[in-house]
């Protein structure tokens, strides 16, 4: 995948969509294969890594017609299968292709709650995409339709163009639901609940409401605007969002259902501690978890400069470890705030990188440097404390392990100097340990997890919980599933 | 919400300020911190010890000292006025018993973490000898309570101007060579002080509590800034602390990350004082 011009883009999706036009006939399964697919228009790279503004611009009309004919309208809907939240993604595309964007945002809507949000940081390749007719006819996954392109296409469709309208919430039930932690689960959790008629205080810690879709994602891959309007929207509909409210210390879990009346409790309080890797040099100055980076470029806006009162360091070479979304998070922000050189490190190659695939070719793009099968083994340091540079070692790919994968084996006396100022570790987190501190009952895994059933209840009754609490570091998407159920299963216990 | 009740001017840089925060009020206990933010947009999250709280009146007595931008701009709040976001109470609350002796030792601004402390550990039935340090006598803060709460009130200057002409770590060493031994010491201050500190007390073998003050930003278990090492391993002081065990901290690490961001605080102090000049003389000038 190679940067395109958004202008030629649009010019090719115009000129075919004409064509398509003219036919009299009803196109025919391998005209649809044969459609070219529509690649997301971006901001030019040498642009966009100097400014926060979103990378993807998003299809324009043309491209979206165009794309949503390369739908087959299979019967056997590999895609519902692959999407968490089971959205019936054939019936919304055809709604596109016939240029029903309302119907189809609403289509939408039936399943998932957020599709502005989810139509951009979806890893819809591994999911909705992964197994798409298309795709599995041309041999090539990254050749499927582009479902989560086109689910972002009708939702800012909305957004710009129509009235968002508003969930419709029944007659008040008098019963009270709180929700701890306003990321993607506690959203979906607070707008599933009011729905039913339920009264709910959404509670968080932080200042603003979104959790890691404003501290983590960064504005230039989700801007903060789109996840303040879905806040708004659950305002509308009439729940109450608390700041500044650490459950578990300002009011506990006890003091909300036994004094303050809550009927029931979602816990959607996130990932917590990050990982390091336990090596020397972690504690040297210069080296960072890529929360706490995100954290202060997002959520304190260290970005902008001279107004933020939250400083970030000016690098000048950084390396990041990792390759998750996260870590593409972190190396794009560094570039974004100044650095010279990014260098990512990775200890298996690409094909193993849990990053989408997009954010990786927009890494790439952007002049971040990957350096694959490295790992880096020490951080060193200058007597004042300031990280200097890492030392890594080089991989080869070894026998294939019990999953299949073949395991990275390091190469003896390869190891290399890399100078650096600045070292972000992003290799995942472990979780959030403030609810578990002051609610004993609260059975967790021994990776910290909370224990919940498929419903998402925990070992203390009436409380729920989801999200990466139970999952562990996961996506958006899931979380947002998790919200689902546990929604669900909230509002059939108040019910009784 | 979070509006400023009273403010009080301890020394020339200490302020002490009044907050309603009812429900922190309630919820606080020894040892716990709150974390502020003076802009919604643009602030950054500052943690502060809750030095008090009154729960009828629903408010927490904040001490801070005047030393970067964002300190500057909370001294001049006044009464009436809002701090943007206030959350809290956050930390671990100090693990409270009778242990018998106590030595509870202050430094500068560390008398005001330490009060709370003391009151609980008064209540608890302890015995309590507190050393109060300072550089010099308008440094010495909240006097007159820890009078009030002492068995035993040393109190050290730098200069001499009061108290004995001496560290902090004089009178403890002589607490720990006497026969009267501390079963527990308690060190809140400058990190260099609780180091020396808790080196005082190793080789006696007085458990000592110390209180960190690292850099945070969320200080909900989620950024890992504040990490530290501590016998060996990575603790966050936010949700792991904030007080550990003197003997087991890497004070020397832990000074280090401190400086961290010096630079940047330096600009941003500049700024600030710029600001202010500033706006100085354009008020004198109309």
């Amino acid at each position: 995948m190679s940067y395109q011009s958004p202008v030629l883009l649009a010019e090719e999706a115009r000129t075919l969509r004409a064509q398509l036009a003219q036919r009299s006939d009803e196109l025919k399964r391998k005209d649809r294969v044969a459609l070219p697919m529509q690649e997301m228009p971006a901001q030019p790279p040498e642009v966009r890594r100097g400014n926060t503004s979103e990378v993807a611009l998003g299809y324009c009309e043309d491209q979206a017609r165009v794309e949503a004919e390369r739908c087959l309208a299979c019967k056997k809907k590999p895609c519902v299968d692959g999407c968490p939240v089971g959205i019936d993604i054939p019936a919304f595309i055809t709604a596109i292709s016939q240029g029903e964007y309302q119907l189809a945002v609403g289509i939408i809507k039936q399943t998932s709650l957020l599709p502005a949000i989810c139509g951009r940081v979806c890893p819809q390749e591994t999911q909705c995409q992964a197994t798409c007719t298309v795709g599995t006819i041309l041999k090539d996954p990254e050749q499927s339709v582009a479902i989560g392109r086109l689910e972002r296409f009708v939702a800012d469709w909305e957004r710009e163009n129509g009235e968002v309208a508003l969930p419709a919430v029944k007659p008040d039930t008098g019963r009270k639901v709180a929700v701890i932690g306003s990321g993607p689960a506690g959203l979906v959790v607070a707008a599933d609940v009011r729905r039913e008629g339920h009264a709910v205080t959404v509670f968080e810690a932080f200042h603003k409401f979104g959790g890691v879709m404003l501290y983590g994602i960064p504005e230039f891959r989700l801007p903060k605007a789109i996840v303040a309007r879905e806040i708004d929207t659950l305002r509308q509909m009439g729940v109450q969002l608390v700041p500044n409210f650490v459950v578990g210390r300002t009011r506990t879990l006890h003091q909300l259902l036994n004094e303050d009346g809550y009927d029931a409790i979602f816990v959607g309080t996130g990932a917590g501690l990050p990982k390091f890797m336990h090596i020397e040099g972690e504690d040297l100055i210069g080296v960072f978890s890529a929360n706490e980076y995100l954290t202060r470029a997002n959520l304190m806006r260290a970005y902008e400069k001279g107004k933020a009162a939250t400083p970030i360091v000016s690098s000048r070479r950084v390396a990041v470890l990792g390759g998750g979304n996260v870590a593409m998070d972190a190396a794009r922000t560094a570039l974004r705030l100044g650095a010279e050189e990014v260098h990512l490190v990775y200890r298996r190659t690409e094909k193993e990188m849990p990053a989408r695939v997009e954010e990786v070719a927009h890494a790439r793009e952007e002049g971040v440097n990957f350096h694959l099968l490295q790992n880096v083994t020490r951080i060193l340091g200058d007597e004042t404390g300031r990280t200097t540079s890492v030392e890594c070692l080089r991989y080869e790919l070894g026998e294939p392990d019990a999953s299949g994968r073949r395991r990275p084996v390091p190469i003896e006396g390869s190891e290399f100097n890399m100078p650096v100022d600045t070292v972000i570790v992003a290799i995942g987190n472990t979780s959030n340990p403030l609810i578990k501190q002051t609610t004993p009952e609260l059975e967790t895994t021994r990776w910290g997890t909370l224990v919940a059933d498929e419903n998402g209840l925990t070992t203390m009754p009436r409380v729920f919980a989801g999200g990466d609490i139970v999952l562990g570091a996961a996506t958006v998407i899931l979380a947002m599933g998790q919200g689902r159920k546990a929604a669900a299963a909230i509002n059939q216990l108040l019910a009784q | 919400m979070n509006r400023v009740l009273a403010r009080e001017q301890l020394s020339n840089d200490v302020f002490l300020m009044r907050v309603e925060a009812p429900l922190i009020a309630q919820a606080r206990q020894p040892g716990q911190f709150i974390l502020l933010s003076i802009d919604q947009d643009y602030g950054e999250r500052i943690p502060l010890t809750i030095a008090d709280a009154d729960t009828e009146e629903g408010s927490i007595t904040l001490i801070f000292q005047r030393v970067g931008a964002t300190t500057r701009q909370l001294a001049q709040l006044a009464p009436g006025d809002s701090i943007a976001a206030l959350v809290g109470p956050l930390g671990l609350p100090t693990h409270i018993e009778n242990f018998g002796h106590v030595v509870c030792v202050g430094g500068g601004i560390g008398v005001a973490p330490l009060h709370p402390i003391i009151q609980g550990l008064k209540a608890a039935g302890n015995r309590l000898t507190i050393i109060v340090g300072a550089r010099n006598r308008d440094l010495i803060i909240l006097e007159d309570r820890m009078r009030a709460l002492a068995d035993n009130l040393i109190i050290c200057t730098d200069d001499g101007s009061a108290g004995r002409k001496a560290l902090v770590t004089e009178p403890l060493r002589e607490l720990c060579e006497s026969p009267d031994r501390p079963d527990l010491a308690v060190a809140i201050g400058p990190p260099i002080m609780m180091k020396f500190c808790s080196e005082t007390t190793r080789p006696f073998a007085v458990k000592t509590l110390v209180s960190l003050n690292t850099i945070m930003v969320d200080g909900t278990g989620m950024c890992g800034g504040c990490r530290v090492t501590v016998g060996g391993q990575t603790k966050f002081v936010c949700v792991d602390g904030p007080e550990f065990d003197g003997h087991l901290v890497d004070f020397d690490g832990m000074m280090k990350r401190l400086q961290a961001y010096r630079p940047q605080e330096k600009d941003a102090l500049d700024r600030w004082h710029q600001d202010h000049t500033c706006r100085l003389t354009s008020q004198e000038n109309t």
